[in-house]
């Protein structure tokens, strides 16, 4: 299974992901690229994120999506 | 608000979509993006191919070709035309009205009402609800409802945020009052304090369009449009479709006593499919009871999509019987409503293409 980081990176190559601690204000990720993360996660750990659930800030750093995903019931 | 109507039927179904089809892969050169970014939105969103209008069509030009068809195949007869409702948020001209251009267009007799509505994408909602209330007065038998949007020519080509999933289209909905049609419970809600989140800014009367306006701006994420294309605050409208219309399904539901699996399809506005698809999942309905194929074929044409995943998802099937169907459109105003029926038989449930070459 890919890794939180693997999957920001497929959607961004140009990036490091691990060094940001807010993708959004840093320019890595606009709101479209916060849906395909969306649909990305939900496709790799079988889920279905909650459609209000979809902010930056539960998307915003690395932490902050794994601490999401925890709290929606997935290991990452 | 909770509306009820008894003994009103929907009797048929067209649609007519341009023959024009564009496809997304030859428009992503025009957007600000990497094609590898562009094509994880197609398979996110649904962006495949969306039928616009290539030249100068009219709303009242797919009307009329959509109304000639029926009256053409017996569906309809030009007399028996009581009321036309045409809701449109592009009419021909800010006066006359879009219904009376087509009512002098196609010769119709001058004892029945027009009447326009500027509604978007709950507009097919907000037209069965106006059509179902013309059908209390004894005086009317028969409305012809109009959804109609070639809203094409008003988004930018180099906006990502609408154009890869804009669409033009028609539909023509006869109304008519049946005996043993029984209730339709429907529930319509409105907010005029967000009606920002979708405008086209300029070409009205508040700020007509001048060069000004039609200056092209790039945006913080890249889109290029002007103040007299259609700007769209994706971000806005998908909290608002998230927060609002589960309560609005749900509680329709709820009020008429009406499990998901009694209901056979769920028949939505059409933004995206990642949107409806995360709709289904709040509402715990199964993905194939609510279809989410317009966009990736057809493009979102407003207030035509209701009728557009019908036409195209339930043809046979309403053609042979009924099914009990929740209607659900959400857009522009904001405006959102639901409506829950059984449809069908229907007389008829069709879709043309309109061709700008004959």
């Amino acid at each position: 299974m890919s890794t939180v980081v693997e999957i920001l990176t497929q959607i961004r190559p140009e990036f490091d992901f691990s060094q940001s601690s807010d993708f959004f204000e840093d320019g890595m990720l606009d709101s479209f690229d916060l849906v395909t993360l969306v649909s990305e996660l939900d496709k790799a750990y079988g889920i279905s994120i909650d459609g209000l659930q979809i902010v930056p800030e539960n998307f915003q750093n690395v932490a902050a999506i794994e601490a999401f995903l925890s709290r929606n019931g997935v290991v990452p | 608000m909770r509306l009820s109507f008894r003994d009103k039927a929907i009797s048929g179904l067209l649609t007519v979509v341009p023959a024009n089809e564009r496809k997304f892969v030859d428009e992503m050169a025009n957007f600000n993006f990497s094609q590898a970014r562009s094509l994880k939105l197609k398979q996110v969103m649904g962006y495949d191919r969306h039928r616009i209008v290539a030249g100068p069509v009219c709303a009242s030009d797919l009307a009329v070709a959509g109304i000639e068809h029926l009256l053409a195949g017996g569906h309809l007869v030009r007399d028996d035309i009581d009321a036309l409702i045409v809701v449109t948020q592009s009419p021909d001209y800010l006066m006359p009205a879009t219904s009376h251009v087509v009512q002098g267009r196609l010769g119709l007799h001058a004892d029945m009402i027009c009447l326009d509505i500027n509604q978007g994408c709950a507009g097919f909602i907000v037209g069965l609800m106006q059509g179902f209330m013309l059908l209390d007065q004894p005086a009317v038998a028969k409305v012809v409802l109009v959804n109609v949007d070639v809203l094409s020519r008003k988004v930018s080509p180099r906006d990502r945020n609408s154009y890869p999933l804009i669409g033009d289209a028609a539909s023509i909905t006869v109304l008519e009052r049946r005996e043993d049609a029984g209730v339709i419970e429907a529930e319509l809600k409105m907010d005029g304090t967000r009606r920002e989140a979708l405008m086209i800014p300029a070409g009205g009367f508040r700020r007509p369009s001048d060069a000004e306006t039609a200056a092209m701006i790039e945006d913080a994420e890249g889109n290029v449009r002007s103040l007299d294309h259609l700007k769209m605050d994706g971000s806005a409208v998908f909290n608002f479709v998230m927060t609002e219309v589960p309560e609005l399904i749900g509680g329709l539901l709820a009020r008429t006593g009406t499990t998901v699996d009694e209901v056979d399809a769920f028949l939505c506005h059409q933004p995206n499919r990642f949107m409806l698809q995360k709709l289904a999942d709040k509402l715990a309905v199964p993905h194939e009871k609510m279809p989410s194929n317009v966009v990736e074929n057809f493009g979102n044409s407003s207030g035509v999509t209701i009728p557009l995943v019908t036409t195209f998802n339930l043809a046979d099937a309403l053609l042979a019987g009924s099914r009990k169907v929740c209607l659900a459109g959400f857009g522009v105003g904001l405006t959102w409503g639901a409506m829950l029926m059984r449809l069908g038989p229907l007389r008829f449930c069709e879709m043309i293409e309109y061709r700008e070459d004959v």
